[in-house]
């Protein structure tokens, strides 16, 4: 099997996905790049080189450069979409959805509601988020909770080439609306992905340590800290369970739930805002839930409440880091053990 | 495009339609017996039925806030649009959409919309499908003069003009978006944004069922035939308010009267077909009768029809989940 990056997983997702399903098309700013202009065509491949080589292959009548347009390109895919396209539509950083948010949580994600049942958008909205950059507020967020928030959008957050090309492939052939988020830091990391198409299915974790002292549950990017942070915590003796649940929306709690019934503390980490964030949500729906399994309170791990700053020095501040987790789970550990119910 | 006699009468039809259906709406909120928001379209007949009249069901058309007519000129069943308005089990969308959400894909009815100017990058999208798909479809966004003004429909035309799609863009206005005089509110004027944007763009009186079928079915055969969107501006009227319960104290007194009296665009109709002999009274007092019956069915069928049940508010969030 050989290694491939981030931006090769989706990357081959996709053609493989167009090369199965003619009903598969791409748009965005700079998909291809170049349109109408006089030097190379397919000059940018994506705006960080992800679609590189799809317009060669697929010709312009399939991967369309967009003027920079979000809210009519965003809809454009909707409206295709309930009309029998499969559009992947290219939202190039999701900081951008205060231009075209209409068409996702007002049009695309209640169609099928709305209409009672009888509209079907299979519609992929990929976007970067994430801190690392150096890009600074705008270009910076995570704001996958705001989409979790809608009914009838699906979130999808990979946290490696393995997971985003699976995940990527289940997000085309779905039958409802998906957020794909792809972080922008996370394109050059590598690891061994399957030449031939597979599929992740939606709302199904992914355990990538088992230990029973503490359930550690990561998102995207964050998942390779936790298990950083996880590797360091064993060499202190503490055993951590390292729980990625790869959607928001579906959300796996019933995984979440089973390893704190195990393990009987949680913390939980997300790069995004720290109010009403994942970590809020699925801390609250463990408390609500598996109250009497909890050893010690849970703890969050995400950045404070401000803005993406722009200097090195303040964003690597603002980001959780493996050391962050690491300190938080022994903050867990050796909280008072809780009274017990009476 | 020539209309033969049973064109003309499936026109009137539609536009008899709609108004008994509106006019029959505006009573029942008034009595209490619908839910939420509702916003009527008589008065502004003419445009969805001389520009649906050029459509099948290869055809896509989004709507607006004032979306019952477009459903009706789209071939949406009446029984149970009625049932939807009610909120009822049985209605076009299971009662979860509503008059602001009406809508039935399967006819090209890509729904209302509670969102101003929510329908016309969808429209791009049901154009783009059309093209790649090359089914030799259409999409119409209508769009009030209150929706014209909004971004995404400028967006909209942009792209529209960019990727060359089958679309058509028909400014319906009433005059008012929501209290706001559209003469205050539109800056410049639509036919010349529509020739900003490289797409030829004409301005039709609205109330004249036929000069609205005529600018449609020159915009529609040219979107078929593969070159570009077009633009119709249509001035017409608006005989209720914004929204049921509006007391429209922001016209003149007498002005709904007047609109009625003069400027009513079946009247006009009915004046210009019985005029030059090319349907007689008779065949359109028939209409007249077999309308008011389906919409007194309609009614009465709608109000004795169940609710949903309670289990049904979880179902039909997502194709999977």
């Amino acid at each position: 099997m050989a290694k491939k990056s981030f931006r090769q997983a989706i990357n081959e997702a996709l053609r493989q996905e167009m090369d199965r399903d003619p009903t598969v098309v791409l748009m965005g700013e700079d998909v291809a790049g170049g349109a109408g202009a006089p030097g190379e065509d397919d000059a940018w491949g994506g705006p960080l080189g992800v679609t590189k080589g799809l317009m060669p292959r697929f010709g312009r009548e399939r991967v369309f450069d967009t003027p920079i347009t979000e809210s009519a390109f965003i809809g454009c895919a909707a409206g295709a979409a309930a009309t029998g396209l499969r559009p992947v539509a290219d939202l190039m950083f999701v900081d951008f959805m205060g231009v075209c948010f209409d068409q996702i949580f007002n049009q695309a994600a209640k169609f099928r509601y709305m209409f009672g049942g009888k509209a079907k958008t299979p519609l992929v909205i990929r976007t970067m988020y994430g801190a690392g950059f150096r890009a600074a507020s705008q270009h910076s967020q995570c704001l996958y909770p705001i989409f979790t928030h809608i009914p009838g959008l699906k979130v999808v957050i990979p946290s490696s080439p393995y997971e985003a090309k699976g995940l990527m492939i289940q997000a085309i052939r779905d039958d409802d609306p998906v957020i794909f988020f792809e972080h922008k830091v996370m394109y050059d990391d590598e690891e061994e992905v399957p030449d031939e198409p597979y599929v992740i299915p939606f709302g199904e974790a992914n355990f990538l340590r088992d230990g029973e002292d503490v359930t550690i549950v990561a998102l995207g990017r964050m998942v390779k800290f936790a298990v950083q942070a996880s590797d360091i915590l064993e060499k202190e003796g503490i055993e951590s369970t390292v729980l990625d649940p790869r959607t928001t929306s579906p959300l796996d709690i019933a995984s979440i739930l089973e390893s704190v019934g195990e393990t009987g503390r949680l913390v939980v980490v997300d790069e995004a805002s720290p109010r009403c964030n994942m970590a809020t949500d699925i801390s609250a729906q463990v408390a609500e839930q598996a109250f009497d399994a909890l050893k010690a309170p849970i703890r969050m791990v995400s950045p404070p409440h401000v803005p993406v700053p722009f200097s090195p020095s303040l964003e690597d501040e603002f980001l959780p880091s493996p050391e962050k987790i690491a300190a938080s789970v022994r903050a867990v550990m050796e909280a008072p053990a809780r009274r017990a119910a009476a | 495009m020539q209309l033969n006699r049973d064109d003309m009468l499936r026109a009137y039809r539609q536009m008899r339609t709609i108004r008994a259906f509106e006019e029959r709406v505006h009573t029942e909120f008034a009595a209490g017996g619908i839910p939420g928001f509702v916003h009527l379209y008589a008065g502004e007949e003419a445009s969805a039925a001389g520009v649906c009249l050029h459509l099948t069901e290869r055809d896509v058309i989004a709507s607006t806030h004032r979306g019952h007519g477009h459903c009706i000129a789209k071939g949406c069943d009446v029984k149970a649009m009625m049932q939807e308005i009610y909120g009822r089990k049985d209605g076009l969308c299971a009662g979860k959409g509503g008059s602001m959400h009406i809508a039935d894909i399967a006819k090209g009815m890509l729904g209302a919309n509670g969102i101003v100017g929510g329908g016309p990058p969808l429209v791009c999208g049901a154009a783009l499908t059309a093209k790649l798909l090359k089914t030799g479809g259409v999409g119409i966004a209508f769009c009030g003069d209150g929706g014209s003004n909004q971004g995404t429909t400028a967006e909209a035309m942009n792209l529209a003009s960019v990727w060359k799609l089958p679309a058509v863009f028909v400014i319906e206005d009433n005059g008012y978006a929501e209290s706001t005089a559209s003469g205050w509110s539109v800056g410049g004027d639509q036919v010349r944004r529509a020739e900003g944007y490289g797409m030829p763009g004409v301005r039709v009186d609205g109330r004249d069922f036929f000069a609205v079928h005529e600018a449609a079915g020159e915009a529609i055969a040219r979107a078929r035939a593969g070159e570009g969107p077009s633009l119709l501006h249509l001035k017409l009227e608006r005989f209720f308010g914004h929204f049921e319960g509006d007391a429209m104290t922001y016209r003149a007194p007498d002005e709904i009267a007047k609109l009625r009296a003069e400027r009513d665009c079946l009247t006009l109709f009915r004046r210009r077909v019985t005029g030059a002999g090319l349907l007689d009274a008779s065949a359109l007092d028939a209409v007249d009768r077999e309308t008011a019956e389906l919409i007194e069915e309609a009614v009465a069928e709608a109000k004795a029809a169940p609710f949903p049940p309670p289990a049904e508010l979880l179902t039909d969030v997502y194709a999977a989940y």
